[in-house]
């Protein structure tokens, strides 16, 4: 697994309390090959955050391998972080220190010569647009100006990897996509690998491969297009005059394999539109539930994530209902 | 403001914003800011950090003085008569003010106390509240035990708790994954299904393209207000193609320095994983002269497409300022 940017194989994190032991990584596998952008996401407390510090060599692994360019996340920890940038998801630069003093701060921490210090931070800041803020102090900055301050904080050294870890959580849409943009221009024009931790499935669109983690365990690595099209069938949006009773009538309906909610719409996954839609509306008619016409649309990222989860919770749920094998299929229809 | 729209016989606006405007010192933080919401409808409140959202909350709310014009709330006066709105309103902040070392049935049966919720009442409101929020058999949890998602739909319920017919939530999803917001919707469409009328603010996009209608402020100034459909057809400056060619991350640079260079009118070129999404003055156009120009820096296009802009391409469109106001 030497030739990938960062590799795990069958990677285990067990956290030990005095009553139990939680295993916050069970197993999880994945190799990101270098120049991609790989999203890694999952809902809260799915293990994305204690991953990404294992393989950082933060964390001690219990089990399992992990490797970052080819260096082994427990002994060659200094290798990796002379060769890794890192933002963590409560990152805080020094609010007391301008913006230029934290490019210094954390470039010296990495040991970076004068002479490179001199050429790399212009172009740094200039690159995060912040070139016109050099002496402003760190704890004035704005949300947005404050994660592009720590991305270009995390590139001081030249890394070869980013690992960033929820990097726009709590930022607004405008701010969002700048930093999107920059970590698109590291990628076309640097070949940096970037690793990205995100509740965002809006986000997790401009990855290039996305591993999808759930309590612990992946459950899906793939790319955002083919992660849609694993979904079968066929999404139609409705929206009903009263919603619950719509909701328990399409579900279990013939040909109808998910439900999902939106706001005040319907979700449904249906095997054939025409027939199925049909099918929907007279239902709904004979119920005297008005509607509008079901309409087709294109399966995202976020309501494929709704899927695999679902589908994850009701064959875990059928693991402890009945004793069956462990190498369950947790297969439907 | 005039008084004449609250004439007899027509119903009374849940939540009417007029001239409103906020002044700190030299800086204006609400300009002139007009709109109404309809009874039991759900509307977002958006715009970029700074913008104007929270002190446009904050006014209509009574806790902030405005400088100049005002909000009434289902008719009552929010700068004068503010006891009246917080008897009828709920408030939810994303900090979602719990407390910790109290249950989930403490929590709500305290706030209803703060709302003046006689014992009796409260008996039968907080199993109501329970079962709205998905929180039956966990009265007795202590809230610090509880995950993101229930507090947040606990912190809902404590808003609600007084039967209140304009709630406003303030970012209430921040930090909360995907399956607990759609369960958060959820409720926020079965209160405005009991017209309830909902005044919402979020980060997340797909978020607003939920709501009814939306309101896009930005610099203090409303910009744009409409459905998120309407939305999309009118505001949009510019098209959206979708290009997708073997190799991306050339195909990225040869377009940045065209634009850069001042060869092609991009107003936003970005990596979308395998793709790229350009922002351009007409698709119809622009597609062959992309298609040459990558073609020229041997970069093999595979497909140009025109879609469908998100509110979120929208949105930016909408509130875009020079990145060095900020």
């Amino acid at each position: 697994m030497n030739e990938f940017a960062i590799a795990t194989r069958d990677l285990v994190k067990e956290f030990k309390t005095n009553r139990e032991v939680i295993t916050a990584v069970d197993h999880v596998s994945f190799q990101i090959e270098a120049g991609n952008t790989y999203g890694l996401i999952g809902p809260d407390g799915a293990g994305k955050s204690t991953t990404t510090r294992v393989i950082l060599g933060l964390l001690s692994r219990t089990d399992g391998e992990s490797r970052v360019l080819g260096f082994d996340s427990m002994r060659d920890m200094y290798q990796i972080r002379e060769r890794v940038g890192y933002i963590a998801q409560q990152f805080s630069l020094p609010p007391n220190l301008t913006v230029m003093e934290n490019m210094r701060f954390f470039a010296d921490v990495h040991m970076v010569s004068p002479e490179n210090q001199k050429q790399r931070i212009p172009e740094l800041l200039s690159f995060a647009g912040l070139s016109d803020f050099t002496s402003r102090l760190a704890g004035k900055l704005s949300g947005g100006m404050k994660k592009k301050l720590a991305l270009a904080c995390s590139l001081v050294h030249e890394p070869q990897v980013v690992m960033l870890d929820e990097p726009t959580l709590g930022v607004d849409p405008v701010s969002r996509r700048e930093f999107w943009s920059l970590l698109g221009n590291l990628r076309a024009e640097k070949g940096l690998t970037i690793f990205v931790c995100t509740p965002y499935m809006d986000e997790a669109e401009r990855c290039t491969r996305v591993g999808l983690i759930y309590k612990g365990r992946m459950i899906v690595d793939d790319t955002p297009a083919s992660i849609k099209t694993k979904i079968p069938g066929h999404l139609l949006e409705f929206s009903p005059s009263v919603f619950a009773p719509a909701i328990q009538l399409c579900t279990g309906m013939d040909g109808v394999l998910e439900v999902q909610t939106y706001g005040d719409k319907v979700h449904v996954f249906v095997d054939d539109v025409p027939s199925r839609r049909a099918q929907i509306e007279s239902s709904l008619d004979a119920q005297g539930i008005s509607h509008d016409t079901p309409r087709e649309i294109e399966v995202r990222m976020e309501e494929a994530f709704i899927s695999l989860i679902r589908r994850e919770q009701e064959s875990s749920l059928e693991e402890t209902v009945l004793p069956q094998p462990p190498q369950s299929s947790g297969a439907r229809r | 403001m005039n008084s004449e729209q609250f004439a007899a016989g027509s119903p009374i606006l849940p939540i009417v914003v007029q001239e409103l405007t906020k002044r700190f010192g030299e800086f204006t933080a609400v300009d002139h800011v007009s709109f109404q919401v309809k009874p039991g409808e759900v509307f977002g409140w958006l715009g970029p950090n700074g913008a104007g959202k929270t002190t446009t909350i904050r006014m209509l709310l009574g806790l902030v003085k405005p400088t100049s014009g005002g909000a009434r709330i289902l008719g009552f006066n929010s700068g004068t008569e503010t006891k009246e709105v917080h008897a009828r309103v709920g408030y939810m902040s994303q900090q979602f003010t719990l407390y910790n070392d109290l249950t989930a049935g403490q929590n709500i049966r305290f706030y209803g106390g703060v709302h003046g919720m006689s014992s009796a009442e409260l008996r039968q409101r907080v199993p109501e509240i329970l079962q709205m929020a998905g929180l039956e058999g966990r009265e007795r949890a202590l809230t610090s035990r509880l995950s993101g998602g229930w507090k947040q739909r606990l912190a809902l319920g404590c808003a609600i708790v007084h039967h209140p017919k304009v709630v406003f939530l303030d970012e209430p999803t921040a930090g909360v994954d995907p399956i607990s917001r759609r369960q958060f919707w959820e409720l926020i469409y079965q209160m405005a299904k009991e017209g309830v009328t909902v005044l919402v603010t979020t980060h997340y996009m797909d978020e607003a393209e939920l709501c009814q209608r939306v309101g896009f402020i930005s610099q203090g100034r409303l910009v744009a207000i409409d459905s998120p459909s309407r939305l999309k057809q009118t505001q949009m400056r510019g098209q959206v193609l979708e290009i997708r060619t073997a190799d991306p991350d050339r195909a990225m640079r040869t377009l940045k320095s065209a634009q850069q260079r001042g060869l092609v009118d991009l107003d936003d070129v970005a990596l979308y994983g395998a793709q790229i999404h350009v922002v351009v003055p007409e698709a119809q156009k622009y597609r062959g002269l992309l298609e040459a120009l990558l073609e020229s820096e041997k970069v093999k296009v595979l497909a140009i497409e025109w879609i469908a802009p998100t509110l979120e391409d929208v949105f930016i469109s909408s509130v875009k300022i020079p990145p060095a106001a900020r």
